[in-house]
């Protein structure tokens, strides 16, 4: 935790420096930078095929990017493996629900608790004491998890028969369970009526406001990320297009191209720019 | 018997936690544990015999369901670690003198290590190519068996004591059935508790969804290792019982087949349900002796069925585990589940 005092001068909790990825010969990200600030709901949007939810893969460590590095708290964390990059704060939900099918509710939120307990494999079977104490201590964490999640009803149901809805607020859950500085959500609207999907920018927004967490966001519903987020950053082919507030994104002209499809513009305004 | 609890009652999360939660539940153990002690003292040594075979069976179940069932490791080299407790228990008693005691936990710790090491590929490993690596350590350690002879002594096999402990000897088969019944009921227990927390959340996990469990802070190839070490451990501890008990080894008794033997026992009776391996191993080692029985009370219209009872058994178990495997793939467990739903508001089912 040096690094603690470096974060508390600067605003910076995340930063990405050029970051170029590739696979064979395709080009998913192309010296990509950016940087979140403490606090923020930050999004990234983008056409299908950007490379956003490559570069959560990269900031969570499931790819390592050819070119570039990732700083968290000024730390480089671009070589540490997923399970070394989860203990300093970061979680992360994904596109696709990628929940644990065969456990119940409450075992994935437990599981989400992983880095906070201790007890060993000779503890935890042995069941007494402290293996004891510590399951009733993170199962009170996780149950104010599930209190504000509004999942109370369905804590011992198999995960595998929740509607998709459902699913994906666990996953939020799961992720939130791990007391994260930095939440990455991969599209956690999508696939969701109105409804489902103002309960989610409700539970984001208190995320972010009543725990602290500064919250990185991939989402295609553009309603939802221009009235939420602090900071929009565009992706479009591997390439960064434009960062800002909402408002000046959703009025630059490259961006405008890009999402009305116009190729000739975004060639002129690429040159422009 | 009184009602059951139909609804949530519970004032912490303690209770909540509690194994047995009703009183009927607690009860029906309590009988259970009653007849457990009681019942053998009447059974003959042949019943005696299949009983004390189906309590190793269940410990090694409970291993390779860990492994399988939980962490969603194939292994088709249970049979050799069974082995491998089998002869470091004997070579420790009868070589190096140790008392039994020691010599059982130390069996489990040595298989344990070769589990380990027979575990290291499971990390780039999946699926079938996992179950390739596994069938690998089967047959080195088969061949370590026949030809590590200083300690096996080869082919010949291994002569082994029944074991003492504080010089009381288990050397009758009701005397052993305590010995095996009570190693029995621990292994469930800390197998049960081991799936319950950090550890065994960790293993479905890694199951049910790898990359979320690494992005969750999980070790995989830690966790990994240290379902091979437990399973092979509880490998261990049958093997050592079954060469204290059987008296005699040899490397014939730790083919693979004894390693898909296990495997038929967890699909049969549930993998990832711990209640799985007891009803597997029960299934699978009272169905010869039935098949056994039932074609000699036949052999009197049709003497042929002895000479065929090989092929008939063997025809029998995969007939069985195709049938599993298609009616009921979750096993036996999950049929168990249902009559225990069924009977939870009985009589008033709607």
């Amino acid at each position: 935790m040096q690094a603690e005092s470096v974060a508390l001068e600067s605003p910076v909790l995340l930063e990405a420096e050029s970051i170029s990825l590739s696979f064979g010969g395709v080009n998913a990200l192309l010296s990509v930078s950016f940087q979140v600030e403490k606090g923020d709901i930050y999004s990234i949007i983008g056409p299908n095929g950007a490379g956003k939810s490559s570069m959560f893969n990269v900031i969570s460590g499931l790819y390592r990017p050819q070119r570039g590095r990732i700083l968290y708290k000024g730390k480089d964390i671009t070589a540490l493996p997923p399970y070394k990059i989860a203990p300093l704060g970061i979680a992360r939900s994904f596109q696709n629900v990628e929940l644990f099918k065969g456990m119940t509710v409450l075992d994935n939120l437990m599981l989400g608790r992983h880095i906070h307990m201790r007890a060993g494999l000779f503890s935890g079977g042995l069941f007494f004491g402290k293996a004891q104490k510590e399951e009733l201590k993170h199962r009170e964490v996780v149950e104010e998890i599930i209190d504000f999640l509004e999942i109370e009803h369905i804590r011992k149901k198999p995960v595998g028969t929740l509607s998709y809805g459902l699913q994906k607020r666990l996953e939020l859950g799961r992720a939130l369970a791990l007391e994260p500085e930095l939440l990455l959500l991969d599209e956690p609207m999508a696939g969701m009526n109105l409804e489902e999907t103002e309960d989610m920018a409700r539970f984001i927004l208190d995320i972010n406001q009543e725990r602290l967490t500064t919250v990185l966001l991939i989402e295609h519903d553009m309603g939802v990320v221009m009235d939420i987020s602090d900071k929009v950053t565009v992706l479009n082919f591997g390439e960064l297009l434009a960062s800002g507030t909402p408002q000046e994104v959703q009025q630059n002209p490259v961006v405008i191209s890009a999402y009305l499809g116009d190729e000739d513009s975004v060639f002129l305004a690429g040159r422009a720019g | 018997m009184s009602a059951h609890i139909c609804g949530d009652y519970k004032t912490s999360y303690k209770e909540d936690m509690v194994l047995f939660q009703t009183f009927a539940s607690k009860f029906w153990l309590g009988v259970f544990l009653v007849l457990l002690c009681v019942v053998p003292c009447f059974l003959d040594d042949y019943l005696l015999y299949v009983c004390n075979m189906i309590g190793i069976a269940i410990i090694g179940a409970l291993g390779l369901n860990i492994l399988t069932g939980f962490t969603g490791q194939i292994s088709l080299g249970h049979g050799a670690f069974l082995g491998i407790g089998a002869y470091a228990s004997a070579y420790m008693v009868m070589d190096l003198n140790f008392p039994f005691f020691v010599a059982l936990p130390c069996a489990g710790l040595v298989t344990a290590l070769f589990g380990m090491v027979f575990g290291i590929p499971s990390l780039r490993l999946k699926g079938l190519y996992l179950a390739i690596a596994t069938l690998a350590a089967q047959f080195i350690i088969e061949y370590l068996m026949v030809h590590v002879e200083g300690i096996t002594n080869g082919v010949l096999g291994k002569m082994v004591d029944f074991p003492e402990i504080m010089g009381f000897s288990f050397d009758t088969d009701l005397k052993y059935f305590y010995l095996v019944a009570t190693l029995a009921i621990v292994a469930t227990i800390i197998s049960n508790n081991i799936v319950r927390t950090r550890s065994g959340r960790a293993f479905i996990a890694i199951r049910d969804q790898y990359i979320s469990a690494e992005v969750m802070g999980v070790n995989l190839f830690k966790y990994k290792l240290a379902a091979f070490a437990f399973s092979s451990f509880l490998a261990g501890i049958a093997g050592s019982l079954w060469a204290h008990y059987v008296t005699i080894i040899t490397p014939e008794h730790f083919t693979i087949g004894v390693s898909i033997e296990y495997l038929a026992m967890i699909i049969i009776g549930g993998m990832g349900h711990i209640i799985g391996s007891i009803f597997g191993a029960i299934f699978m080692v009272l169905l010869p002796e039935v098949l056994r029985t039932m074609s000699g009370a036949l052999s009197g219209e049709f003497p042929m069925i002895v000479n065929l009872f090989a092929a008939i058994k063997e025809g029998v178990f995969g007939l069985i585990i195709i049938g599993f495997l298609v009616y009921e793939p979750d096993g036996m467990a999950h049929r168990w589940q249902m009559i225990k739903a069924y009977w939870k508001l009985w009589p008033f089912s709607y």
